[in-house]
């Protein structure tokens, strides 16, 4: 009973990964038809939900299990709650698109539950092993989802490619931990974390290589530039509820990853990882910014709007302090809300039954469906950093950890391609606003409707009452840095 | 001090965002209510605002009806006037209701939005002249670009779009520098409290070098200073008429006011070494855009390129840093506000006669609309500074500012005075006067009920300001004497260290 009780920490993945084996199960048994698929959908989505309150309810101290190889603390609760949110509102978004499509498989939130499972073992992860054990559970279901629609040549595509760059990086990504592995001896990072203290160590040439190594293969999965190449092909290419759920949780486990594994293994190499770091963040701005502006694809332009704000997002860990870390996950909640509530309204862009995708299909929406343009459009400007947008006070805090730490060129840099970025935003707005209008769109689900309506709320309001979010990733940000 | 137990600035501010949320209830049909919902949001707003004004203490520099609430940890919601921003909210406020009976006919489109957008601008607008914090003023100082951008774009002319991108993100570049202005100084003190930070904060004179541009870089683009004003013709022509008056009557002042409250008291140092370069910029603005101004044939820009020029005397009058120079800055500010506006409102009457903005399109309005004639004289007048109208005490002040400081700067200035005379007088003969000879023209009725009512006032004003200036001027002297003295304390005292072995 001992042994069993010691497990409790780890009850939130055990719950996911014994309801990702039941709901298979009961998908198998049961007939093959899309009220399945949406029933297990739904299911799914409640036991998200549940499993959210049970982490968000619980305690907050830190807790090592496994020998020390996974670890439940504060920032762990953050991050697995925004991770469990984001996927259960994408997975809401989905069912009714791949109803349309006639792909509602109960596969595909049993995958996406799977993958979510991967993602908790990289937000808990403390040890380089369980890292990629975390790293690799995630890809592989998201390999399978990006391609779901197996009919598409596109979605087959998106697959694949995701699957062979994807292959590629973690390959890098093993490389580089073994680099680390034979040069220090360790795989755990509180023993990395003491051996490197001694200021010796962190020199060592072989050493910063695997850093270097391992960071490669996490700047792929958060598409920071220079790998980034996939991103705007699988986000074109994958079904679009399976762009959202891409674009949420596990840019949000790829963070928390880089984040636990530079601040806890590796906060003797801050001057090393920080130029690494500063050069990742200005690279995915500036290209992020710039190349969106020539898109005609919904799709790919918020794959570079991505790429923009992961490079955003990179501002506040280059800081590498513990205001840096909170600024971070104030960010990624913030992000997580617009991101979502953009793709509910990419979901919303259909006419009968056909997705229409480009961004002149947009023009003079607000004269067809105000609230729908509306709520883009706060979203917009919130994903510009405009006040008194929610997507303003993202940026605030990023930038005020860059500046705390003395890195003014690169605050100055972000809000220069801030407003490059504000540039294509704009552009959109312009369409929905100032457009002749075309054909209206069908009236979209429910689900979708109370997503963009929710979180186009959520930024417009967030300014009356920021305090709660800064206190939660405040708590969280202290269990990483102390 | 008053201590009064109502949050009257908080309600002053986010009434008329009330109002916007209760259109936004309407059903779509109701075009109307949307106004006369609209007009009385604002007149109500501008009628709790005068109680400010009556309960404003003006023996004092302190900040009056000052609230503070937690609100982003150590960044606190704090709003509070002195003698300074008072004066603004209540322009703001004022000119309000005239915008929206301005509108009244001339926007028929999406009216709900239209009104909604203006009174979520009028909130955001109120804000930026009583927020006392750093970071709030920001908020409003930007968050106002955002329907700003909307009203010139779904209800401009025809090259709204290029104006609506231009202004937008000319403003957003300048604001931007100064968010990292912002940061710095929250860095450096730990506080981004307004107050504190003009009492106390002393930042070495290097950093205030480099602050002082950040912020100069947002409220050039915003006043607008030359060779950053190019996005304000552009913005002025394309806007709808009460869109112009907003713009031109409030939106400008931002950058002035971010000058007296920001520039002077937190980096005086900067100032004292950067004034000659603002005297180059007022001085090249006042004559060059007074001579582009001679050469339009759009009214709308013609107007836009003589508020660039005022704004020169402004800019002028503020870094003189001499107690005439100020006041006289503040008080042009004020009056170009009344007096810019009116004038868009004047052009905005013909217009929607008309449909054009040429000023070949006109001539002889006298003989078919003399009330119009004579209102449109009075601004006119205003607008070339002749004595008697508030045009001219404004301009007076700072020409005497600038004397005391540096002759050159005044002489070069007060040739604006006379080109300004050759442009407004320009425009007034072509349109009013000459021959009654465009068939078109021949039909014009003179004045509705509703234009008399929304220019009357404004004359009203115009004139009694020119000759009875105390009302503004005793409001403003105690606050900017304490300006004055501390500017000039902080550079003696800095002179005095530099001269310690």
């Amino acid at each position: 009973m001992e042994t069993l009780a010691a497990f409790a920490p780890a009850l939130p993945e055990i719950i996911l990964a014994a309801g990702a084996m039941v709901f298979l199960m009961l998908g198998v048994f049961s007939a093959d038809n899309a009220r399945t698929g949406v029933f297990i959908g739904w299911l799914t989505v409640l036991l998200m939900a549940g499993v959210a309150i049970m982490i968000g309810t619980g305690g907050a101290e830190r807790v090592e299990l496994f020998d020390g190889a996974f670890v439940v603390d504060a920032f762990s609760r953050f991050c697995k709650v925004l991770i469990l949110g984001a996927a259960a509102v994408s997975l809401m978004l989905s069912f009714g698109y791949f109803e349309r499509e006639r792909i509602m498989k109960f596969e595909i939130p049993v995958l996406a539950l799977l993958s979510t499972v991967g993602m908790f073992m990289m937000v808990s992860a403390n040890d380089l092993i369980s890292l990629y054990l975390g790293l690799e559970l995630m890809s592989l279901a998201l390999y399978v989802l990006a391609a779901v629609h197996r009919d598409s040549l596109r979605s087959s595509e998106s697959g694949l490619k995701y699957f062979v760059l994807g292959a590629l990086s973690s390959g890098m990504l093993l490389y580089g931990a073994s680099l680390i592995y034979g040069f220090t001896g360790t795989t755990s990072f509180t023993a990395l974390a003491s051996t490197l203290q001694a200021g010796e160590a962190a020199q060592n040439l072989g050493l910063i290589v695997g850093l270097v190594f391992l960071l490669v293969g996490l700047a792929f999965k958060i598409s920071a530039v220079p790998f980034h190449m996939w991103t705007p092909d699988v986000y074109e290419g994958a079904p679009t509820p399976v762009t959202a759920f891409f674009a949420g949780a596990p840019k949000v486990a790829a963070m928390a990853l880089l984040l636990r594994v530079l601040h806890d293994a590796f906060p003797g190499m801050l001057f090393q990882w920080q130029q690494i770091i500063v050069f990742l963040s200005v690279a995915s701005m500036l290209l992020g910014s710039f190349a969106a502006i020539g898109q005609t694809s919904i799709k790919r332009l918020m794959a570079f709007s991505s790429i923009a704000n992961v490079g955003f997002i990179l501002i506040g860990l280059a800081a590498g302090t513990q205001y840096g870390v909170s600024s971070v996950l104030i960010y990624l909640a913030i992000y997580v809300v617009m991101t979502l509530g953009s793709f509910a309204v990419v979901l919303a862009m259909r006419r009968a039954n056909e997705m229409d995708e480009t961004i002149g299909s947009l023009a003079g929406l607000s004269q067809t469906n105000l609230p729908l343009a509306v709520a883009f459009a706060a979203l917009l400007f919130s994903l510009a950093g405009i006040p008194p947008l929610a997507g303003f006070f993202a940026k605030f805090y990023v930038l005020d950890a860059a500046i705390k730490a003395g890195l003014t060129p690169l605050a100055i840099i972000g809000v220069l391609a801030s407003v490059v970025g504000a540039f294509y935003y704009l552009r959109l707005v312009k369409i929905m606003f100032f457009d002749a209008p075309g054909e209206a769109f069908t009236q979209a689900e429910p689900a979708v409707r109370w997503v963009f309506t929710l979180s186009a709320l959520l930024v417009t309001f967030y300014v009356v009452y920021p305090a709660f979010l800064l206190d939660a990733a405040g708590t969280a940000a202290r269990a990483l840095v102390p | 001090m008053i201590i009064t137990t109502q949050p009257i600035l908080s309600i002053v501010t986010f009434l008329p965002l009330v109002g916007a949320l209760f259109i936004a209830t309407l059903p779509k049909a109701a075009a109307n209510n949307a106004r006369w919902v609209a007009l009385w949001t604002t007149i109500v707003t501008f009628a709790v605002s005068l109680l400010i004004w009556a309960n404003f203490d003006a023996s004092t520099a302190a900040f009056q009806f000052v609230e503070e609430y937690e609100w982003l940890g150590p960044i606190k919601y704090k709003v509070g006037v002195d003698g300074i921003s008072m004066l603004f909210v209540i322009l703001t406020t004022f000119l309000m209701p005239l915008c929206v009976l301005a509108s009244w006919q001339s926007i028929d489109e999406r009216v709900k939005e239209y009104m909604i957008a203006f009174l979520v601008l009028e909130s955001l607008m109120i804000g930026v002249f009583v927020a006392l914090d750093l970071v709030l003023f920001y908020l409003f100082f930007e968050g106002g670009l955002i329907p700003m951008f909307l009203i010139i774009g779904v209800w401009g002319g025809p090259r709204r779009v290029y104006a609506s991108f231009k202004f937008f993100l000319y403003t957003l570049l300048g604001s931007l520098l100064m968010l990292i202005a912002i940061l710095v100084i929250y860095g450096h003190t730990g506080t981004t409290d307004i107050p504190a930070l003009i009492q106390s904060a002393r930042l070495p004179a290097d950093m205030q070098f480099w602050l002082w541009l950040a912020f100069f870089a947002s409220f050039a683009v915003k006043m607008p200073m030359w060779p950053v004003h190019t996005w304000l013709p552009d913005a002025h022509v394309e806007a709808p008429t009460a869109g112009s008056v907003i713009l031109a009557a409030i939106l400008l002042k931002m950058g002035g006011y971010g000058f007296l409250r920001f520039s002077l008291p937190m980096f005086p140092l900067a100032t004292e070494q950067l004034a000659p370069l603002i005297f180059v910029l007022s001085v090249v603005a006042i004559i060059y855009t007074s001579l582009v101004a001679l050469a339009q044939e759009d009214v709308k820009k013609l107007i836009a390129y003589s508020s660039v020029a005022h704004m020169g005397f402004v800019t002028m009058g503020i870094f003189t840093v001499t107690t005439q120079g100020v006041d006289g800055a503040i008080f042009q500010m004020l009056s170009h506000g009344i007096v810019s506006a009116a004038l868009f409102l004047c052009v905005g009457v013909i217009y929607d006669r008309m449909h054009t903005r040429q000023i070949s399109a006109y001539g002889g309005l006298a003989d078919r609309m003399p009330i119009y004639a004579a209102f449109f004289m009075v601004f006119t007048m205003a607008n070339v500074g002749l004595p008697g109208t508030s045009g001219f005490v404004g301009e007076f002040l700072t020409l005497l500012g600038a004397f005391k400081v540096n002759t050159w700067v005044a002489v070069l200035a007060t040739t604006g005075v006379i080109l300004s005379a050759c442009y407004a007088l320009y425009l007034y003969r072509a349109i009013v006067f000459g021959p009654l000879e465009k068939p078109a023209l021949k039909l014009l009725p003179d004045l509705s009920a509703r234009e008399v009512v929304v220019l009357g006032p404004l004359v009203v004003l115009t004139l009694l300001f020119g000759f009875y200036p105390a009302p503004i001027l005793d409001v403003t002297a105690v606050s900017v004497q304490n300006l004055v003295a501390q500017y000039e304390a902080a550079v003696a005292g800095a002179a005095k260290a530099a001269t310690l072995p």
